[in-house]
């Protein structure tokens, strides 16, 4: 079950098109397009999984794959972690 | 709609935000684009610059480029730098290397949230300190090593690209790599002192294309879109290829006067201060000339030409400070269009002697080579 968090060492600023996020580790910036976007980058950390973070910013089920993408471009871009793929591979402990 | 776009429309704040601490500085670089050298007296106080950075946390300015002058001869540099990681206000800051001691540099290795850029302008002692002054080459390169010895990972080398040390962009790039540093190459601007010798020490057409290429072949190394008017030349160069001034960029000088980019200090370009009501968050986003430069651009003379989506007809200031209009060729256009415009172009504006000490003299280059 994939689970993610916003990254610890990303700053979010919200902006008209959406929002700005910007790594202070790796200093990159990524430009979020997309409101409902923001919303769920925001609070997805408080759910168990994903769907239910899409659930709860109304994400209609026709839209699910384009979002469940968008997220996982973010977790390679490390705005996001991948709580589940830490778990399982024991990074946590290290 | 397109990225550069939106960004052209402004953000509720800055990405990328210039401040400089000092007009005070050890050296007289040749090209200084502030030119700098003796402090103003009405540099910001101490508690002004903290009143700045906690505008700029509210304001979620993720980080600030802190430069000078040297802002390491500022006294309360550290506790400022302090105070901006404490704000979460992220920090490069550049220097010309001379105050970094073996205890600063472990101190600033042991700091998450600050990255340092260290200046050099040739890749030898000869030609670096013909442009930046006796002795600075061995200053710079003995602070790279004391950082590197501090285990401070990849700080910047920062190189300003001229006539005479764009053939040494690998031995640069070399040098770089020896101190586990990554390399910075930026565009000489006409600006501040620059403008004196911006005729004898910008690129040549022929060495513009060999730099495009390079930068092609290299794109690790950082430019801070410096060069997006060598896109015209084919490939975009990586980055966002806009002229950010007002729009995602903007400098704060000594004195707290707030201009659309670093490299247009000069009256025409001053948005407002931070020591005006409303402060730093009225003048990004309400001031008149930044609402002006977020408007669409005209093409001006450059509608007709092909590149002109790739080059947006280049820096504002290098026009600005070389009599051209601002809504024409860039003086380097890959194209020669400038070369022509340069021709005939308006008087230079009067830009004075600044804060410099003394004028500085580039030794010329044919007396440079023997006398090392």
């Amino acid at each position: 079950m994939t689970r993610y968090a916003l990254h610890p060492q990303v700053g979010l600023r919200t902006e008209t098109f959406g929002a700005l996020a910007y790594h202070y580790g790796n200093r990159r910036l990524t430009f979020l397009n997309d409101d409902t976007l923001v919303t769920v980058v925001r609070s997805v950390g408080d759910h168990d999984d994903v769907e239910s973070a899409l659930d709860a910013a109304g994400v209609p089920a026709a839209r699910r794959d384009v979002y469940r993408s968008a997220l996982a471009r973010l977790a390679e871009a490390e705005v996001l972690v991948d709580l589940a793929g830490v778990e399982s591979s024991g990074d946590v402990a290290r | 709609m397109k990225v550069t776009d939106r960004l052209s429309r402004g953000l509720e704040a800055p990405i990328c935000l210039t401040w400089e601490l000092t007009y005070g500085c050890n050296l007289s670089c040749v090209h200084c684009l502030s030119s700098s050298g003796r402090r103003d007296p009405r540099e910001l106080t101490t508690d002004e610059l903290f009143a700045v950075v906690d505008e700029l946390a509210a304001m979620q300015v993720f980080y600030v480029n802190i430069g000078g002058g040297e802002p390491t001869l500022r006294p309360d540099f550290f506790a400022l730098l302090d105070h901006c990681v404490a704000s979460k206000v992220g920090v490069k800051f550049s220097t010309n290397g001379s105050r970094i001691t073996p205890a600063i540099a472990r101190r600033l290795a042991s700091t998450d949230y600050v990255d340092v850029q260290i200046s050099i302008d040739g890749a030898d002692a000869a030609t670096n300190d013909a442009i930046r002054g006796v002795g600075s080459f061995d200053v710079a390169t003995a602070a790279m090593r004391k950082l590197a010895d501090a285990g401070f990972g990849e700080f910047k080398v920062s190189v300003v690209v001229t006539r005479d040390n764009v053939e040494q962009l690998d031995d640069f790039l070399a040098l770089t790599e020896g101190y586990g540093a990554q390399l910075r190459l930026t565009r000489l601007r006409p600006s501040g002192r620059g403008a004196d010798v911006w005729d004898q020490l910008h690129v040549t057409a022929e060495q513009q294309r060999v730099l495009y290429h390079w930068l092609l072949d290299h794109p690790t190394v950082l430019t801070g879109d410096s060069f997006f008017h060598l896109s015209a030349l084919g490939e975009p160069l990586p980055g966002l290829n806009l002229c950010g001034a007002g729009r995602v960029v903007c400098l704060i000088d000594p004195v707290g006067d707030v201009y659309a980019c670093p490299f247009v200090l000069h009256d025409q370009f001053k948005a407002g201060s931070v020591r005006d009501a409303g402060g730093f968050t009225k003048v990004w986003r309400e001031s008149a000339l930044f609402t002006e430069l977020r408007e669409p651009d005209s093409a001006g003379a450059c509608a007709s030409c092909g590149s002109y989506d790739a080059c947006r007809g280049g820096c504002m200031a290098a026009k600005f400070f070389t009599g051209l209009p601002l809504d024409g060729p860039d003086p380097e256009c890959v194209h020669g269009h400038g070369e022509a415009a340069l021709l005939a172009a308006s008087a230079r504006p009067e830009t004075g002697s600044g804060h410099s000490r003394r004028a500085p003299v580039l030794v010329p280059l044919s007396r440079r080579v023997g006398a090392g």
